[in-house]
C-alpha cells in the first residue's frame, strides 16, 4: 500500500511534472486509488470531519489574529472590535469558538470508534499513539485559545491550570513561574499563550500528516476487525469514500452551523463576557465542557499532586492500550462481554463530565471518585482480564464474507 | 437485562438518591421570570420601537451610573438596531450637550469637544476612582455585554442546559427581572447601603432600585409602567450586547438552507454510487 500508483498520466504536462516530482502519483495512489475496506460504516467518516474542522480552525484563526491584540488591557476590547466592527468578524469568532467544541465532539466520537472496533491493535499501535498525541496537543491548544479573550473564566482557568504544576515538590514553584513569565498570571502569560496557540495548530497539522501516513501504511481497520485479504475486500477511496465522507461532513457542518448561528455561546461560560479581574474569584471555576471529565478526575483526589498525577495518567494510559487489551479479536461485534464494558466506560466518561461541572463536594465528589476509579479499573484490570475470560463469537473468514455472505466468499 | 446493565441501573438509582437532596439546598438565586422577547427563536428580530424606548430608559436612568463603552452613537443608526436617523442622533447629542475628551487645549487645560456619530458613548464618570467614590465603593459595571454576561436559569442543574438550548442563557430575562425585582427582604432584614433583590446572587446588592414606573416619558404612546420600562431596557441592552443578532440569524438561515440542499444532493450521489456495491 506504500509507494505510488503505476498510473501513466495522459496529460503531457502532468507526465512531465510527475517524472520529476511524483506528487501527482502520490495523490493518485493515496487519495484516489487507495484500497479501502468496503464495509466501513459512518463512524469512519469522523477522520475526514476532523480534517475539515482543523482547516476551518486554521483559516478562521489566521484571519482572527489579524484583528486580535494579545495584551491584558486590550484583548477583550479587540475581541469586541472583531464582534462589532470587523466585517464578518462575529462569524469568524463564533466559527472559531464553536469550531473548537465541535472539533472535540468529532475527536471523542473518533476515539470511541477506535475503542469499539479495536483500531488500536496490531498493526496500528503507532497510528493510535500518534492519535493520542494529537488529542493531547489539541487539548493544550484549546486551553490556551480559551485564555485569549481575557475574560473572567479565561483568567481564572489559566490560574487554576498553570497552578497544577506547583503540585510537584521542589520544582513546582519554579516551573509555574517559568510558565507564567512572572509571579502571577499576567501579560507575559497571555502573550506566550497567544504565541503557542498560533504555533501548536501547525504542529497538529504535522501530526495529522504522520497519523494519515501511518494509516496509509497499515490501511483502515473496519467494523469486522478483520484485515484486508484480497482485492474483493476493498473499494478505491475515490469516489466511494470521498462521496460518503463529504455527505457526512456536510451533515456534521449542519449541527455546527446550528450552534454558530443560533446558539453561539451555549457551550461557553457567560461569565467570560466579564473582563478578567484578579481581585474577584468566580463562584465556580469550570473549564470548557470537553475538559470536564479530566477536571473531575483532578478534583476527585484529595491531594493536589495526586490529582495531577491521576489526571495526566488517564491520558498516558491510552498509550499503553494496544498492550493492555489482551484479546486478539479487534471488533467488539464479536466480543459480547467487552461490548458491555465498552458502554459502561462511555457512561462512566459522561458521568465524569457531569461531575466535573458540579462543585466538588458531597455526593458529586463521591460520584467523581467512583467513576475515576472505574476508568482506571477498566483499562488496567478489565481489559487485560477479558482477553483470557471472554469467549469471542465466531467470526467470518474475510471482509467480503462478512459483507457478501458465505456464498460469495 | 444483563449483569452489567443491572449493576449500572442500581448504582445510578443509588447515586440519584444521595445526590438529589444535597443539590437542592445549594441555590439561592431565583430563576429569572420567563418572557417572550421578540428577538428570540431562529427568526426573531428586534422590535425597533422597543429598542428606542429602551435607549430612552438607558440614557435617562441607567446612564447616570453605568457606561456602555462598546456602543458608538453611529450604532444607534445602523440596520438591525433601534434605527434612529443620523440627524436624530446628531440633534440628540446637541440637545444633551454630550461631549468627549479631546486631550488638552492650548493653555494645557483638559479639553472636550461635542461628540460625533463615530464616538463611543462616553463614560458617565471621569475615572474608576470617581465611579467608586460616587457609588459606595462599588464600580457600576459597563452594560455593553451585561446580557451575555448574565444568565437567567440556574436550576434545577440537570434541566438548565436543556432550557438554555431553547431559550438562550436568559440574560435578557435576568436583566428584566433584576431591574424590576427589588423588594423588602422577606424577614424584614435591612443592611446598610445594600438593597434586597431575590434575582441577585446573594440577594443583597449595592445598586438602589433603578425604576419605579413613570421614570421616563415615552413618545410612542406606550405606558411607562415598571414592567414596560424593565422589558424595554432589557431588550435595548440585548441589542447592545449583540448588535449583529439579526444579521447572524439571516445568514444562519441561508447557510442552513444551503447545507441542507447540499447534504441531500450528496446523499443522492452517495446512494447512486453505492447502489451496485455490497457493503
Amino acid at each position: 500500500m506504500s509507494g505510488h500508483s503505476a498510473y501513466e498520466f495522459k496529460n503531457p504536462i502532468a507526465r512531465w511534472l510527475d517524472e520529476r516530482l511524483p506528487v501527482l502519483s502520490i495523490v493518485r495512489g493515496q487519495l484516489v486509488d487507495f484500497p479501502t475496506p468496503r464495509n466501513l460504516n459512518y463512524w469512519w467518516t469522523f477522520g475526514g470531519i476532523l480534517a475539515t474542522m482543523l482547516v476551518i480552525q486554521l483559516l478562521t484563526g489566521i484571519v482572527l489574529v489579524m484583528h486580535y491584540t494579545p495584551h491584558v488591557a486590550m484583548a477583550g476590547d479587540s475581541v469586541e472590535h472583531i464582534m462589532r466592527d470587523v466585517n464578518w468578524g462575529w462569524l469568524l469568532r463564533w466559527m472559531h469558538a464553536n469550531g473548537a467544541a465541535f472539533f472535540f465532539i468529532a475527536v471523542y466520537i473518533h476515539m470511541f470508534r477506535g475503542l469499539y472496533y479495536g483500531s488500536y491493535k496490531s498493526p496500528r499501535e503507532i497510528l493510535w499513539m500518534i492519535g493520542v498525541i494529537i488529542f493531547i496537543v489539541m487539548m493544550a491548544t484549546a486551553f490556551m485559545g480559551y485564555v485569549l479573550p481575557w475574560g473572567q473564566m479565561s483568567y481564572w482557568g489559566a490560574v487554576v491550570i498553570t497552578n497544577l504544576f506547583s503540585a510537584f515538590p521542589y520544582i513546582g514553584e519554579p516551573i509555574v513561574q517559568w510558565l507564567w513569565g512572572g509571579f502571577t498570571v499576567g501579560n507575559p502569560t497571555l502573550q506566550r499563550f497567544f504565541s503557542l496557540h498560533y504555533l501548536l495548530p501547525f504542529v497538529l497539522a504535522a501530526l495529522v500528516f504522520l497519523h494519515v501516513w501511518a494509516l496509509h501504511i497499515t490501511g483502515n481497520n473496519n467494523p469486522a476487525g478483520i484485515e484486508v485479504k484480497s482485492k474483493e475486500d476493498t473499494l478505491p477511496f475515490h469516489p466511494y469514500y470521498t462521496m460518503k465522507d463529504l455527505f457526512a461532513i456536510v451533515v456534521f457542518l449542519m449541527f455546527y452551523a446550528a450552534f454558530v448561528f443560533y446558539s453561539p455561546w451555549y457551550m461557553g461560560h457567560s461569565i467570560n463576557f466579564a473582563p478578567a479581574n484578579p481581585m474577584v474569584t468566580p463562584e465556580h471555576i469550570v473549564p470548557e465542557w470537553y475538559f470536564l471529565p479530566f477536571y473531575a478526575m483532578l478534583r476527585a483526589i484529595p491531594s493536589k499532586l495526586g490529582g495531577v498525577i491521576v489526571m495526566f495518567s488517564s491520558l498516558i494510559i491510552l498509550f499503553f492500550l494496544p498492550w493492555l487489551d489482551t484479546s486478539k479479536v479487534k471488533s467488539l461485534k464479536y466480543r459480547p462481554l467487552a461490548r458491555q464494558f465498552f458502554w459502561l466506560l462511555v457512561i462512566v466518561c459522561l458521568t465524569l463530565g457531569i461531575a466535573g461541572s458540579q462543585p466538588a463536594t458531597g455526593a458529586w465528589l463521591l460520584v467523581a471518585r467512583l467513576a475515576t476509579a472505574w476508568y482506571f479499573i477498566h483499562f488496567l484490570v478489565i481489559l487485560p482480564l477479558l482477553g483470557f475470560i471472554e469467549k469471542p463469537k465466531p467470526m467470518p473468514a474475510s471482509i467480503s464474507e462478512a459483507v457478501l455472505g458465505k456464498e460469495a466468499a | 437485562m444483563n449483569t452489567v446493565t443491572k449493576m449500572l441501573t442500581a448504582s445510578g438509582l443509588a447515586l440519584a438518591l444521595i445526590a438529589g437532596p444535597a443539590l437542592a439546598s445549594e441555590h439561592k438565586q431565583e430563576n429569572a421570570e420567563d418572557y417572550a422577547f421578540s428577538f428570540e427563536g431562529p427568526f426573531g428580530k428586534y422590535d425597533k420601537a422597543q429598542l428606542k424606548r429602551g435607549w430612552k430608559v438607558f440614557y435617562e436612568v441607567c446612564y447616570s451610573c453605568h457606561s456602555l463603552k462598546y456602543i458608538r452613537f453611529r450604532n444607534l443608526t445602523e440596520p438591525g438596531g433601534p434605527g434612529f436617523s443620523k440627524d436624530e442622533i446628531k440633534k440628540f447629542i446637541k440637545e444633551n450637550e454630550i461631549v468627549v475628551d479631546a486631550g488638552y487645549n492650548e493653555d494645557g487645560e483638559p479639553a472636550t469637544r461635542p461628540a460625533r456619530l463615530s464616538d463611543a458613548i462616553p463614560n458617565p464618570y471621569k475615572s474608576e476612582a470617581q465611579a467608586k467614590a460616587s457609588n459606595n465603593n462599588a464600580v457600576p459595571p459597563d452594560l455593553s455585554l451585561i446580557v451575555k454576561a448574565r444568565e437567567g436559569w440556574y436550576y434545577p442543574w440537570y434541566s438548565s442546559p436543556i432550557i438554555k438550548l431553547f431559550k438562550g442563557n436568559g440574560g435578557a430575562e435576568y436583566v428584566r427581572s433584576f431591574v424590576s425585582g427589588f423588594e423588602d427582604a422577606p424577614d424584614g432584614e435591612e443592611k446598610e447601603g445594600l438593597n434586597y433583590n431575590p434575582y441577585f446572587k446573594g440577594h443583597w446588592t449595592a445598586m438602589p432600585p433603578p425604576l419605579s414606573g413613570d421614570d421616563v416619558e415615552y413618545s410612542d404612546g406606550a405606558k411607562p409602567t415598571l414592567e414596560q420600562e424593565a422589558t424595554d431596557v432589557a431588550a435595548f441592552l440585548t441589542w447592545a450586547s449583540q448588535p449583529k443578532l439579526e444579521e447572524r440569524k439571516r445568514v444562519g438561515l441561508m447557510t442552513m438552507l444551503f447545507l441542507g440542499v447540499f447534504a441531500l444532493m450528496m446523499y443522492a450521489v452517495k446512494r447512486a454510487l453505492w447502489a451496485g456495491v455490497k457493503h
